[in-house]
């Protein structure tokens, strides 16, 4: 081996000695070997996740359970949301490929058209994320633990018996004055009413909700509603531990943190990407306008952020599946 | 046998210009490329949606239909949207082989090891 560092090595092998391995520019190849590690680090986020989820002791929640809010409207919508936001990445990846195929005939107005859409799509998900990001932190009505066993019969006449720690969930309208009444509010208190306690207002939103049904379950399996009666020995046997949408130290969601913290760091950190995407989608943008490709004769670069691109693309691909359908 | 791994003057980006007519073609391929993706989704949201969770073989069916729809989608973005199926051979080896070896892997034995913790591996739910 000795003999080797001796020889003379023709230029011509060399990077810089005019030759490209696997027949593609410099370029591009630091950037499909950039896409292998990036990639490499989303599989090992999705696969600590699938780790934390497999060794759980209590029950995960439900994809469909949890994200089934459409904004602006009542009522249940499991996963169309989530859905929309696939659809409008997928539509903005398309319109990436149109503005690479434009770049390889040299229109540049068909480049700027392509573009220009593939950056509004990239506006349209980070909309989407950021109202998503808002109503998981928000939640719908928040979770108590109970500190006591307790045995209930619901609604539907299923009799559960549940043990201390078990969460119970409020409706939208309790735990929106729940959680300033949790808080120590001094305009928001406790009330006996006719058919049990109500949460009361006073002041400038002066309003009242009474609490007449409590859910088990909410985002494991199939809801089952307590009321009247049932409802109150489950709010009498409440801890203080209560838990309103979910931030850095407790979620409504599940009894393990984990499944908040995961939720924020993966599409956090692929919204990250898509962010800093379309801020190189901007920049060669007003290149292309410029006119700097057309000097260059060739649209090169689009093809290069074009693969970033369509790996925020495919990321999101693995996410939705396995943070909302598994 | 001749070489053609020489470049000169970026001649690789301008040999990828295409003409009028191919453009065409390639379009063509992209909205049938669009066209599978949004089905595949499609069909993914509405087994997600109609589909309830238990620990019935029927659920297992249906998490691995998941992933497989995941991977064709997976595929048709990599082969077709990043133009990775027409490179040359050995460069889809060397951004493919990673994933098949060490992915494959790791999810396996951490998914395993996951549940084996619990002691009921039979139970995948």
């Amino acid at each position: 081996m000795g003999g080797e560092a001796t020889k003379a090595i023709s230029k011509e092998i060399l990077w810089g000695g005019g030759r490209s391995p696997f027949s593609v520019s410099y370029g591009k190849m630091m950037m499909w070997y950039f896409l292998v590690s990036d990639a490499l680090t989303f599989g090992g986020l999705l696969t600590a996740y699938g780790f934390v989820r497999a060794s759980s002791t209590d029950a995960w929640p439900i994809g469909e359970q949890v994200f089934r809010s459409l904004p602006g409207l009542e009522g249940e919508y499991p996963l169309i949301y989530v859905a929309l936001m696939t659809f409008i990445l997928i539509v903005s990846s398309v319109t990436m490929v149109l503005a690479v195929e434009a770049g390889h005939r040299n229109d540049k107005n068909g480049v700027i058209r392509w573009l220009g859409l593939t950056i509004i799509g990239g506006f349209f998900f980070l909309g989407s994320q950021a109202w998503e990001w808002s109503h998981f932190i928000h939640g719908s009505g928040g979770s108590f633990l109970l500190a006591e066993n307790v045995t209930v019969t619901a609604d539907d006449g299923e009799v559960f018996n549940l043990t201390k720690g078990d969460p119970v969930y409020m409706d939208h309208h309790f735990g929106h004055l729940a959680e300033p009444w949790m808080e120590g509010a001094p305009n928001v208190s406790l009330v006996e009413s006719d058919h049990g306690v109500k949460l009361v207002e006073v002041g400038e939103h002066s309003h009242e909700a009474e609490l007449h049904a409590l859910t088990l379950n909410k985002y494991i399996e199939n809801e089952s509603n307590v009321s009247g009666d049932e409802a109150m020995k489950l709010w009498n046997a409440r801890s203080q531990s209560f838990a309103f949408g979910a931030n850095m130290h407790d979620n409504e969601y599940a009894i393990q943190q984990a499944y908040a913290n995961f939720f924020f760091f993966i599409t956090g950190f692929h919204g990250f990407h898509v962010f800093s995407g379309v801020v190189i989608n901007i920049i060669i943008f007003i290149m292309v306008i410029q006119g700097v490709f057309e000097r260059r004769k060739h649209y090169e670069m689009v093809e290069k952020i074009g693969l970033y691109w369509h790996f925020v693309d495919l990321v999101w691909v693995f996410v939705f599946t396995f943070f909302y359908l598994v | 046998m001749e070489r053609d791994d020489l470049i000169v003057n970026d001649s690789y980006a301008l040999n990828s210009s295409h003409s009028e007519e191919e453009g065409a073609k390639i379009r063509k391929n992209v909205w049938k490329v669009t066209g599978i993706l949004t089905l595949l989704t499609t069909v993914e949201v509405l087994m997600g949606i109609y589909f309830k969770r238990s620990e019935t073989f029927t659920w297992a069916v249906i998490k691995w239909s998941f992933i497989i729809l995941t991977v064709v989608k997976a595929a048709y973005i990599v082969f077709e949207f990043m133009h990775l199926g027409h490179e040359r051979s050995n460069l889809k080896k060397v951004i493919i082989a990673p994933y098949l070896l060490f992915i494959g892997y790791l999810i396996f034995i951490a998914i395993s090891e996951g549940f084996g913790h619990l002691g009921n591996f039979n139970t995948l739910h």
